[in-house]
């Protein structure tokens, strides 16, 4: 069951072998988590996410294969993990993949399959779990979104524009949600030092994993229903949005 | 079954972590009994006056009992009363006090039924001297997933200890035979005084406890340095006809509480921080008197000050708050202090921090009160930083033989409960002979896995962070 202050003691992860899903997941070994179901697409990330689970006393850790992109396997998968779990307290959504948005490697295929892994799946996997959640009568889903969706630019504009819409997606599923014990959270972190952007020049306000999972748990104590990372750049986008399209153009990768 | 079922969204008193469960309406125990024969997870529900999650079921059933609250016996020549369980302690005192007798425990509230109060152990400001609420119980009817039975300290006294202060999960109480005390009039006999400190102030409580029926502090949690613990104490007493001035004796048994006032809509933010706490503890602290004795007051202004505000705990905000309230043993003074120090360094406003003496614990199994120290602090929630102190203190209460309290509780590690209260394993025992298959579940009991086998104790010192 999830606390007072916020904290889960039972978490799936989709995603569960991604640099910010472990962050997050260690942080919360530290404070309720005793049981975790990781799933993924790459099994060595999965093994390696579960082992530091366990060296953090975490009682129950298990992992399962699952691509997001799977759209019919996820139904069963939400089913699955409220069996092996029990109460699910919390469902964290850090599927992803950054891709491309240079116009010479683009083409249909790739489109396609960055925005399912980005959108349609994540959004799909929400649902499947949303549906659990409400029948437990209690949960939160927590989705890893971007700032990169709060105002799509050139740079990243295919994750971005996938991004954008799971992040709308997940704020009116969370208002859909109202009064039915399941809470939603979205986080936006903005560049975050990880696999996902290994070998990409570093943006400015660049953070740490472990950064992310200070201000998720940060949020879950708060309540909060959107975590920027860091904190400011709620206010620094909240700029940005209004720059100019023709400046907004020119923004460097 | 008397009505249909519904879906709704419960939460404790503190507001903090709802969860959607079916409701239905219990308003006979036929109802009860009839709910219970279905498979499904059950929880019985009053008032939802405890703070964190005892009271809610999320995906099951909850059975709201508020309805199931006839008084069905009241013998003024013996002063017991047999009321059933939904019945509140506010619809009992106006029964009785006006015919001359008093309940014999109430809490801070008077909006908490009398089944919900067993199932808490309810203590008072009189637990020094009369213990908890089950030592006033003489039966009660418990409805459990097998069976409809009647047990009390001399009948079935197991599950009687088991129930009393066993949150809901040893059964559904439907009905209790309480012994009532006799007074004279419906006022109290008030003496306040001001401590500048803390060590004063338990100094002056060990002195006065004995003489007085009631006795508690009130704690300026803000107040740092030489003023950390400066506190006002009330001790008080029942009041005699003589005690009474000539215009209060034509009704001494005059008894109609009325709610002043009440909190119309919930804040954006708590209203509740350091800074208007801080004032509002400067104002109650130098109010009071340096000393008064004798003063009459209102049964209601003594022991109910908070029911004049109706729906006060909104004044938390929509995050809510919690109250960390433990009890340590005598000669653990030294924890009070460091929880005072330690709250107030860290700028945690707590309005209203109560302080009080134990007397020796009673028999129910997960019974909160021992002979010790209580101190109970309203939190508000959302504050960075909350959640690591107070996993701090549990730490620290734990190692010095102390422990929280259930009813207010939303937050403890479950391994560190388990070390709290050591009878929890033949707790479980008697719990699993009357609820083979854990159909009585509430959000509490899942989340410190109270029925289940004791969580490992980890030694790790991993702290929070996520390096």
């Amino acid at each position: 069951m999830n606390d007072v202050t916020g904290m889960p003691q039972t978490v799936v992860s989709v995603g569960g072998g991604a640099d910010l899903s472990r962050a997050i997941l260690r942080a919360l070994a530290g404070r309720r988590l005793t049981s975790a179901l990781l799933a993924g697409r790459n099994s060595a990330n999965l093994q390696a996410a579960a082992e530091e689970l366990r060296a953090l006393a975490v009682t129950k850790v298990e992992t399962e294969r699952l691509d997001v992109t799977r759209i019919s396997a996820l139904e069963t998968f939400a089913d699955e993990s409220a069996r092996r779990l029990g109460h699910i307290d919390m469902v964290l959504i850090a599927a992803g993949e950054l891709g491309t948005a240079e116009l010479t490697e683009l083409d249909a295929p790739t489109v396609a399959s960055l925005a399912t892994t980005n959108f349609t799946g994540p959004a799909a996997a929400m649902t499947a779990f949303a549906r659990v959640l409400c029948a437990q009568g209690s949960g939160r889903i927590v989705v890893l979104s971007s700032v990169a969706g709060y105002r799509v630019r050139a740079a990243n504009f295919v994750y971005g524009a996938a991004k954008a819409g799971l992040d709308g997606f997940a704020l009116g599923l969370g208002d859909a949600l109202a009064g039915s014990g399941v809470e939603v959270m979205v986080v936006r972190p903005g560049f975050v030092k990880t696999k996902m952007t290994a070998g990409r020049k570093t943006a400015p306000f660049a953070v740490e994993a472990s950064d992310v999972a200070d201000a998720v748990l940060r949020g879950l104590e708060s309540g909060a229903a959107v975590v920027w990372v860091p904190g400011g750049l709620r206010y620094v986008f909240g700029i940005l949005r209004l720059v100019p399209r023709s400046v907004w153009r020119r923004m460097p990768g | 079954m008397s009505g249909e079922r519904h879906g709704e969204l419960l939460a404790g008193w503190g507001r903090a972590c709802p969860s959607a469960a079916w409701v239905v309406d219990a308003r006979r125990a036929e109802d009860v009994t009839a709910c219970l024969s279905e498979p499904g997870h059950y929880l019985a529900r009053g008032l939802g006056r405890a703070y964190g999650d005892a009271a809610q079921c999320a995906g099951g059933t909850v059975l709201d009992c508020t309805a199931l609250d006839r008084v069905v016996d009241l013998d003024l020549t013996t002063g017991r009363v047999r009321v059933e369980a939904g019945c509140s302690l506010d619809a009992l005192l106006r029964l009785i006090v006006p015919r001359g007798f008093f309940v014999p425990v109430t809490p801070g509230t008077r909006y908490v039924t009398v089944g919900g109060a067993i199932a808490s152990d309810v203590h008072g400001k009189n637990h020094h001297r009369d213990g908890t609420i089950s030592a006033h119980v003489e039966r009660l009817d418990l409805v459990t997933p097998t069976a409809r039975l009647e047990c009390g300290p001399d009948k079935d006294a197991e599950l009687f200890w088991a129930t009393a202060g066993g949150m809901g999960l040893t059964g559904i109480i439907t009905d209790a035979t309480l012994r009532l005390v006799p007074i004279e009039t419906s006022r109290m006999l008030v003496d306040t005084e001001r401590s500048a400190d803390l060590d004063a102030c338990m100094a002056r409580m060990s002195e006065t406890d004995a003489d007085h029926r009631y006795s508690v502090a009130w704690v300026d949690s803000l107040a740092r340095g030489r003023h950390l613990g400066r506190s006002v104490i009330t001790l008080g007493d029942h009041a005699g006809i003589s005690d009474l001035p000539a215009k209060l004796r034509d009704d001494p048994l005059e008894f109609n509480p009325r709610q002043l006032l009440a909190v119309p809509l919930t804040p954006p933010v708590s209203l509740l921080n350091p800074m208007t706490v801080t004032a509002f503890n400067e104002a109650w602290y130098r109010r009071a008197p340096q000393k008064r004795s004798g003063e009459l007051q209102r049964i209601s202004t003594f022991f109910h000050p908070l029911d004049g505000l109706g729906n006060w705990n909104a004044l938390y905000g929509p995050r809510g708050f919690t109250q960390y309230q433990f009890v340590v043993p005598f000669g653990a003074e030294e924890v009070v202090r460091r929880v005072l120090e330690r709250l107030s360094s860290a700028r945690k406003a707590s309005f209203l921090v109560v302080l009080k003496r134990f007397g020796a614990a009673g028999e129910g199994h997960l019974s909160f009160p021992t002979a010790g120290w209580t101190l109970a602090l309203d939190l508000p929630l959302g504050t960075a930083g909350l959640a690591l102190i107070l996993d701090e203190l549990d730490e620290v209460v734990a190692s010095a033989g102390g422990r929280v309290y259930l009813s207010k509780d939303g937050r403890v590690k479950p391994e560190v409960l388990h070390a709290m209260y050591p009878r929890l394993d033949e707790w479980a025992e008697i719990r699993r002979s009357v609820d083979p298959q854990g159909m009585l579940a509430s959000d509490l009991g899942r989340r410190l896995r109270l029925a289940g086998s004791r969580p490992r104790r980890s030694s790790r010192a991993f702290r929070g962070g996520g390096r």
